[in-house]
């Protein structure tokens, strides 16, 4: 084996990335020379810092390009996934500094911890390569059980920290072993190269498949788990009430969209000729996703119904949303549905994180110091008392039951529309029936901010500015979206992970 | 070769299934974090197994296989620092214990 030059290696389409991860290392020391007083600085430096990237990662955008040996790759659908998380993670440090403040766990560390896990997702978004992919799986997650434990006196949030790192981990030990039965099977971890070996094993009938069926099936565990779907979900409420609430949010939409970056790229790029017989149309994991993807909407939007605390009922919108996005991935299965499944799952994922930010902004200016005020009664009367919450709110929440000119109608329109295409008509039945039932608790929400009246409203207490701003942004994203969907999709424009665009 | 393929993966799949019965069945937080270790010391098992046996002259697998290494080290540095913060605040490990949120 010949040692590549550093030419070969075209480094350039990972810069981004790469910038992010360096950033993050000296930012962790520049942070000791901060004072406490002005940790605010930290932010700004985060906040900078992610906007280089996002820029940088306009520059490179839409290059299809791979970088280390075939390990890396940049395409459209990588450049759109980083986007997404870049902005997700810029509006979460928005609405982290002054509720860090508040809360008294102002930490520096929390803002690199924050860009590690950005690093994370924009590496997963990349991943060529098994290895890579857990690499970065790991990248993602361990920052976010140190953030998700950060307030460590208070028994919830350790509490939360704990759940999270145990059965983050357990789900990373699945992953690990399963990539490890398709490198015994395939004898690589490249996933162009396994989806050669694939077809030859497919072809010949050889028992390896037995291996790469197991080694599938894991893989769908573990990054189930991480996205939480069900019956993977079961942290997923406990974890997102006991943390912070701007990392649940954080959580929420980067810990997705990273999650289902790999597994969109495992399934469709490794294993799209996974058939129990070769010249099967359909693959293997469709049925299962499809399935999984049915269960996970169906339990998500029936068991939020009964929640009284806002953060555990955006815990449950959000499995339910996971079931959504996870029906594009299904989608993906039938062999020429994939581009218009990746692009349907993409602008999922973009108006989602802009929703759900912009709810738990909310949230968040309703928090109390005690951590009370996040129960959907106290809801009642904002409509009164802050008409102009209280709109926004009404419009997010609209935006997550899926009403037409909100940005949730789109990502819901295209998602259901390869569906269909794939062949999944049964599956696209159960998301709409489930769409019309979610409007339930969503809209319960606004029944409480409108049409109920309490002498004593609740106290706004954190509306500060840089809230504000996260929350106008979003607000605005999500009109947009919902009124000019093009411009989103001409940004897509040819989103595909197909193999040519790897080769 | 005395010893065929099969031996390694039975070893290595006996010691995941151990590994996920110490992460279910035991109620020492440290217990469950060792559970976790044993299930990925038998990937490590795995991967080398099948680099020996399958692609000897690709090192991916024994790349792969540091790679789960450094990654178990950095996530036990995490967890134990969790489970010492738990510690503090309840005075006690045990995984039952730890059960304000549920609903």
């Amino acid at each position: 084996m010949t040692i590549p030059a550093l030419g070969d290696l075209n480094l350039y389409v990972a810069l981004p990335a790469i910038f992010l991860a360096l950033f993050t290392t000296f930012l962790l020391i520049i942070d000791l020379f901060i004072a406490q007083e002005h940790k605010n600085n930290t932010a700004y430096l985060a906040l900078g810092a992610l906007a280089v990237a996002f820029v940088w990662n306009l520059l490179t955008f839409n290059n299809n390009t791979t970088a280390f040996l075939g390990m890396f790759v940049a395409d459209s659908f990588s450049g759109f996934l980083n986007m997404i998380v870049l902005i997700g993670a810029m509006l979460t440090i928005l609405l982290s500094m002054d509720y860090l403040r508040r809360m008294g766990i102002e930490q520096g560390e929390y803002y690199s911890m924050v860009l590690f896990s950005t690093a994370g997702m924009m590496f997963m978004g990349s991943a060529n390569n098994l290895i890579v992919i857990f690499i970065a799986l790991e990248l993602l997650s361990i920052p976010l059980y140190v953030m998700a434990a950060i307030r460590h006196q208070d028994v919830k949030s350790e509490e939360s920290g704990i759940k999270y790192f145990i059965l983050g981990a357990f789900a990373s030990a699945f992953f690990v072993y399963g990539a490890a039965l398709i490198y015994g099977a395939t004898g690589t971890t490249n996933l162009p190269a396994i989806f050669t070996a694939v077809g030859e094993i497919v072809n010949t009938g050889s028992d390896s498949i037995f291996y790469l069926v197991a080694g599938s099936a894991l893989i769908i565990v573990a990054l189930g788990f991480k996205v939480a779907v069900v019956p993977f979900h079961m942290w997923t409420p406990d974890v997102y009430e006991g943390a912070p609430t701007p990392l649940t949010a954080f959580m929420s939409v980067g810990g997705k969209a990273g999650g289902f970056a790999a597994l969109l790229r495992v399934m469709v790029v490794a294993l799209p000729a996974l058939t129990v017989q070769s010249g099967d149309a359909a693959t293997v994991w469709q049925l299962t996703l499809a399935v999984i993807a049915a269960l996970t909407m169906i339990l998500g939007n029936v068991v939020a119904i009964s929640q009284t605390n806002i953060k555990r009922m955006l815990a449950y919108s959000s499995i339910a949303h996971a079931g959504y996005i996870l029906m594009a991935v299904a989608a993906a299965g039938t062999a020429g549905v994939s581009d218009a499944a990746t692009r349907g799952m993409l602008v999922y994922l973009l108006s989602y994180t802009f929703t759900n930010l912009g709810a738990f902004a909310i949230v968040i200016t309703l928090e109390k110091e005690d951590g009370t005020g996040t129960a959907i009664e106290d809801f009642v009367g904002l409509g009164r008392s802050r008409p102009m919450l209280a709109m926004m709110m009404a419009f997010f929440m609209f935006s997550l039951t899926g009403v037409p000119a909100t940005a949730g109608f789109i990502g819901k329109f295209l998602v259901f529309g390869a569906s269909i295409e794939a062949g999944l008509v049964w599956l696209a039945v159960i998301g709409v029936l489930t769409s019309v039932f979610s409007a339930y608790y969503y809209v319960r929400i606004i029944v409480n901010m409108y049409l109920r009246d309490t002498d004593k409203p609740s106290e706004i207490v954190g509306e500060t500015q840089f809230v504000k701003y996260a929350t106008y942004i979003s607000f605005t994203a999500v009109l947009v979206l919902g009124l000019f969907p093009a411009l989103a999709l001409n940004l897509l424009g040819g989103a595909q992970i197909t193999l040519a665009s790897l080769f | 070769m005395g010893v065929p393929l099969w031996m390694y993966l039975t070893v290595a799949a006996a010691l995941f299934s151990i590994g996920i019965y110490g992460v279910l069945a035991r109620r020492n937080a440290v217990a469950v974090l060792m559970g976790i270790e044993l299930m990925l010391n038998a990937v490590n098992l795995n991967l080398i197994a099948f680099w020996r046996y399958q692609t000897p002259f690709n090192m991916s697998g024994q790349a792969f296989a540091a790679f789960v290494l450094v990654v178990a080290a950095a996530e036990v540095a995490v967890g134990l620092a969790i489970i010492i913060a738990v510690y503090r605040n309840r005075q006690s490990v045990e995984v039952e214990d730890v059960d304000m949120l549920k609903g």
